[in-house]
């Protein structure tokens, strides 16, 4: 019997069904399982107090991430550096102790392969293609930059997850978003997937797995990929999915946890199958043109605040939406920004080049390539590279690109979340301005009253060189 | 966890669209190991207005929350749920949950309520003076003056939520269909079956 056609998301999904129920919803198997030491510690406690264990301790791997200072992990001597914060010192000390407990390996704080789960995964080759992966995060739509189905999911989820090594899912609704055309020079995939914000608003994915098609999607490298999908949850979607190919084969083959030999060959055979049939229908379509897209920056509290660093601030007024008007009244009086305002004339003060959106190594090297030989601006008091891994940490080295950096006047730090969130000791000072390559701007997102502006590492670097918001084509 | 069949009282007539739950609670109340205590935080930027709603008088303590489209949005922090549950809240009212927050609050007891802009307009308005009752096994929320409307909501967790049922306990009881499928993956996807 010919099936009918499906897309990537219904291949990978009909693949790991382990049960389908009478109304839809599906016991749904769970490949590959990230654990960071945040949204971990109540769903082991639950475990614990219900003498449950572990159901697949060889398809979970743990990473601590949120909560290290970015700030060497050991001393001249060699010795461990305590951390400080009591209280992201307990959220560790859990994580250490509940791994082995329940026999989780854990990356730690001081090994060189640690850094931000989702830089971790891919880079380990723990995360692959056509596999389901979940953490309790929700920037896990990354790793669908690989053609993985993934999604971020609660504490309670986690601890469904390990204990039964599946999830109660309902399917979700199927969007493309197909960005056809070339791309202009100084517009990164963080601009793409900024733009692809815009356009859909922060909820236009919500109930959707969105698929990333087009000509665009598929000339970005697989870091590029990883930066597009990572963004997805940003405009509501359950996971962002770019199909498999031959690129994404070379970047998974020989990593540590990656298949081989003859497996790798059938491995390899199945996920060229995953790709989505001619002829399958999605439930929503958007049609981007490369053409269109800019290097992009937010001007206010939502990722979809997105204007081309050639704009200007809109004005509330220009909202159809009475509601969004009011938000963007607000959003404008937090970012101490006026309607009208060129984002070119925005003064920074800080510059966090990062996160799990934009700290890979290409990342780190298209930033170096606009700082080498310049120094940032000296209304830039505080700039800081913190690279998504150890390991990435070590090639930029070899790279000379950390000299590149201090350089420059910026701090070259140890791997981690750092000042994407305001829960270690990297924060952006109230009232100060931020370019970030991290993902959200929410309000305090980068500490209290902190202002951050969302854009790429080229842009960052720009923005570092001229003090101000800046378009990185100009210099 | 309790069963839930009805939700009644006061609502907190909040309204705004696109709450992320960076507002519903800030990073740094996320450092807990527990579950317990963070209503604290709970809309922690909001509540340094001496006149919000969550510590009038009037709405402190409220089971109830109407919001307006796209609520807990960003990250997938449970706290939220928790947030709410510490400050009292059993119910929330919106056009639209994100899919993360609304798996959040039902594996935790809260009840999301999906109504159209419409009706959230008019619970918004009977909210600043009068309560609201919820009837779950009805799928109805009715008002003091006669208005009902009816919601639609999963047969599975309404049965969880009526029922007060532990989804971990349930699925492990599928442990045999789990096996099965495993054997079948270590056959066709062996790569995934395994870490190398």
């Amino acid at each position: 019997m010919a099936s009918r056609p499906r897309t990537l998301y219904e291949k990978i999904w009909d693949a790991h069904v382990v049960e389908r129920r009478d109304d839809g919803t599906c016991l749904i198997y769970i490949d590959r399982h990230l654990v960071h030491e945040v949204t971990s510690p109540q769903a082991f406690e639950a475990l614990r107090l219900a003498g449950r264990t572990v159901r697949r301790p060889d398809l979970t791997l743990a990473v601590p991430d949120h909560n290290v200072p970015t700030t060497p992990r050991r001393d001249a001597a060699g010795h461990r550096v305590p951390i400080a914060d009591a209280e992201s010192a307990q959220q560790l000390q859990a994580l250490e102790r509940n791994a082995p407990e329940f026999g989780i390996r854990l990356i730690g704080d001081t090994d060189v392969e640690q850094g931000i789960v989702h830089v971790v995964g891919p880079e380990q080759g723990f995360s692959l293609p056509g596999a389901t992966i979940v953490c309790g995060d929700s920037h896990t739509a990354c790793h669908g930059g690989l053609g993985a189905l993934a999604f971020g999911i609660g504490t309670s989820e986690v601890e469904h997850v390990l204990a039964t090594q599946t999830l109660l899912l309902a399917q979700s609704k199927t969007m493309e978003v197909r960005v056809e055309g070339q791309l202009g020079p100084g517009v990164t995939a963080k601009d793409v997937v900024l733009h692809i914000g815009g356009v859909l608003r922060a909820s236009g994915g919500t109930g959707y797995v969105v698929e990333y098609t087009g000509s665009a999607i598929r000339d970005l490298t697989i870091e590029g990929r990883l930066t597009v999908s990572n963004m997805a949850i940003e405009h509501g979607a359950r996971a962002g999915l770019i199909a498999p190919d031959d690129k994404t084969f070379a970047y998974v083959k020989g990593r540590p946890y990656a298949p081989k030999g003859e497996e790798w060959d059938k491995a390899v055979a199945w996920w060229r199958s995953l790709a989505t049939d001619p002829g399958a229908r999605y439930d929503k379509v958007v049609v981007i043109d490369a053409g269109d897209i800019v290097p992009s920056v937010t001007w206010g509290t939502s990722p979809e605040d997105v204007v081309p660093i050639t704009g200007t601030v809109p004005a509330p007024e220009s909202f159809a939406d009475p509601s969004k008007q009011d938000a963007a009244r607000k959003s404008l009086e937090y970012m101490g920004l006026t309607a009208g305002q060129k984002l070119t004339e925005v003064e920074i003060q800080n510059v966090f080049i990062g996160s799990c959106t934009n700290s890979r190594i290409e990342d780190l090297r298209a930033a170096a390539a606009v700082l080498k030989g310049k120094t940032k601006a000296r209304n830039v008091k505080w700039a800081i590279v913190v690279p998504g891994s150890g390991l990435v940490k070590r090639q930029a080295e070899q790279e000379g690109l950390d000299r590149i950096f201090t350089d420059a006047g910026f701090e070259w730090r140890e791997p981690g979340c750092s000042a994407c969130l305001g829960m270690n000791p990297d924060k952006v000072p109230p009232g100060e301005r931020c370019a970030s390559t991290s993902n959200r701007n929410f309000v305090g997102r980068q500490g209290p009253g902190a202002r951050t502006h969302l854009v790429s590492p080229a842009t960052a670097a720009a923005s570092a060189v001229a003090g101000r918001l800046a378009d990185v084509r100009a210099i | 966890m309790d069963p839930l069949r009805e939700v009644s009282g006061r609502a907190i007539p909040f309204g705004r669209k696109n709450v992320d739950t960076d507002v519903i609670i800030p990073a740094k109340w996320l450092k807990t190991i527990t579950r317990e205590g963070l209503g604290k935080g709970a809309f922690e930027s909001l509540r340094t207005d001496p006149d919000n709603l969550f510590d009038s008088p009037e709405f402190s303590g409220s089971p109830i929350l109407i919001a307006g489209d796209n609520f807990g949005c960003g990250s997938s922090r449970e706290h939220a749920a928790w947030a709410l549950l510490d400050l009292g809240i059993k119910a929330v009212i919106a056009p639209s949950f994100s899919d993360i927050f609304s798996g959040n609050a039902f594996k935790n007891g809260i009840l999301t309520v999906v109504l159209p802009q419409d009706a959230i307009d008019r619970l918004m308005e009977v909210a600043q003076t009068d309560p609201l009752a919820i009837d779950l096994e009805h799928q109805t929320v009715t008002t003091p003056f006669q208005d009902r409307f009816t919601f639609a909501i999963d047969p599975f967790r309404k049965h969880c939520l009526l029922n007060g049922l532990d989804e971990v306990g349930l699925t492990m009881a599928r442990g045999a269909q789990i096996s099965d499928y495993e054997r079948q993956a270590r056959e066709n996807t062996p790569w995934l079956a395994h870490t190398a």
